[in-house]
């Protein structure tokens, strides 16, 4: 495929499988449709009828509770009838390929797929898959591929970040910790560097940083005091307890010690600086309760605003003609 | 052809609406011109309630075919819905399929006592069984025509456009 797999001809958003390539137009468009979404939820009847009478397949390769609730409540409040599949738990210990498992549910005349799988790809591979076989009416969202991508993390966040600080080209944003296995990392870095972020720092143990965290356009920093220092904006990720077992690191209260967010650390960002975190948080390893319930935190209205932006792209997404 | 001129609409049309006019009356606008018109009305009518303002692209029987609009805005509503009376007030009514939309928002929101509608033109070619309550003017437009209002300062005025 030549053009951008996620756009179709007319350059309208077909799948979303990450954010990077994705046009900024594209991604502005999105968070401008997420915004009258976000006053759904406080309404007598949280529903709209966009996608009524579509079903939304919610197929998760890899436990995620959290993310695949979101989806779900998204998916409701546009009207969509939801099918939640724990694929981890079915067929494919049965022996099913991943593509066989996707034939059959187009064959129950599902609408759109919300992937989540282990292996980096498995979202693009099941979008080509359903475009070589004539069935590009089916859109597909990645939920989070191995250490690819999220993409509707990463704009969640984007959301966040314009709903407190409006202005994408006058910030300094840092992102910390585990970026080495992250694609919320990564989904964020793609998207804050399309949006025009002019600083934009990666703060991590070297043994936590890909290599090719330079080509990311970020600026690498190993000490939280330097790395922090004047940001607008702390976004910290989740500290994978399995890979604690590993080589990689000493002990949590160690990685605490020198890369966990404490309100002293905080101290040397901006003084209206917000922290943002994907959750499920580990409070006293990478962030610290006092930061995490403290008044520079975003992390609930992360997750309200969540809704919106997914509810923002399934409304795109069924509105696009293959 | 030669059109009415809006502010004049606007009086007449506030004056139909003066004598229906209770302690519960709300208007809500209908996004873009219905919104300046609320707006006006307000003021001429000087209503307690503030002004709702509605964007039904989210409910338009359309969205499939023509997409999302671009320039979506939030709904809003600053009042209870329940147990009001609602005047949606719009510029122009031509097919009804905007009120069908607003009608359906309009209940998510919850039950109002009675809800009319207000238009400054009927340019006729309903495709739905809609009426309004009060109305300044009827026009008799050909099916490719197409009039809106326009907003230059605080001066409404309608508009002809092609189809």
């Amino acid at each position: 495929m030549a053009r951008n797999p996620q756009l179709n001809r007319h350059g309208e958003l077909q799948h979303l499988l990450t954010t990077e390539g994705l046009p900024r137009d594209v991604i502005t468009r999105i968070l401008d449709t997420a915004e009258p979404f976000t006053v759904v939820a406080e309404r007598e009847v949280k529903k709209l009828p966009l996608l009524r009478g579509k079903s939304v397949f919610n197929l998760f390769f890899e436990n995620s509770t959290r993310t695949r609730t979101t989806f779900e409540i998204a998916a409701k409040r546009l009207s969509a009838d939801v099918i939640n599949l724990n694929i981890s738990t079915s067929s494919t210990n049965k022996g099913e390929t991943l593509l066989d498992t996707v034939d059959n549910l187009a064959a129950m005349q599902a609408d759109m797929f919300v992937v989540r799988h282990a292996s980096s790809g498995a979202p693009y591979l099941i979008a080509q898959h359903l475009e070589a076989t004539g069935r590009d009416h089916i859109h597909v969202i990645n939920a989070g591929d191995g250490r690819h991508a999220h993409p509707t993390q990463g704009l969640l966040d984007m959301y966040t970040i314009r709903h407190y600080k409006r202005d994408f080209t006058q910030l300094s944003v840092a992102v910390v910790g585990d970026i080495l296995h992250s694609r919320v990392a990564r989904s964020q870095i793609h998207a804050l560097t399309t949006l025009g972020v002019p600083d934009l720092r990666a703060i991590a143990p070297k043994t936590l940083l890909p290599a090719d965290i330079d080509r990311l356009g970020c600026r690498v920093f190993h000490d939280m005091a330097e790395g922090l220092r004047g940001v607008d904006v702390v976004m910290m990720l989740r500290l994978q307890n399995e890979r604690m077992q590993g080589s990689l690191l000493p002990s949590p209260q160690e990685y605490f010690k020198f890369f966990g967010l404490t309100q002293e650390k905080l101290a040397l960002a901006k003084p209206d600086a917000i922290v943002l975190h994907p959750g499920p948080m580990n409070r006293g390893v990478e962030i610290d309760s006092a930061v995490a319930d403290g008044r520079q935190a975003v992390i609930l209205p992360q997750v309200t605003f969540g809704i919106a932006v997914r509810m923002a792209v399934m409304a795109m997404l069924g509105s696009v003609e293959a | 052809m030669s059109l009415p001129d809006a502010e004049h609409l606007l009086v007449v049309l506030a004056d139909q609406i003066r004598p229906r006019v209770g302690a519960d009356t709300a208007l809500v606008g209908l996004h873009t011109g219905g919104v300046w018109l609320a707006q006006r009305l307000h003021a001429l009518l000087g209503l307690m309630q503030p002004a709702g303002s509605l964007d039904v692209s989210f409910y338009r029987d359309d969205y499939a075919k023509r997409g999302l609009a671009r320039d979506t805005r939030s709904s809003s509503l600053p009042f209870e819905v329940e147990g009001r009376h609602l005047i949606l007030v719009d510029d122009v009514l031509h097919t009804g399929r905007t009120v069908r939309a607003a009608l359906n928002e309009l209940f998510d929101y919850g039950r109002p006592l009675r809800v009319e509608l207000a238009v400054l033109v009927d340019r006729g070619g309903r495709e739905l069984p809609v009426a309004p309550t009060y109305c300044a003017a009827t026009l008799d437009l050909p099916p490719g025509q197409r009039v809106k209002l326009a907003q230059d300062g605080d001066t409404l005025s309608l508009r002809l456009t092609g189809s």
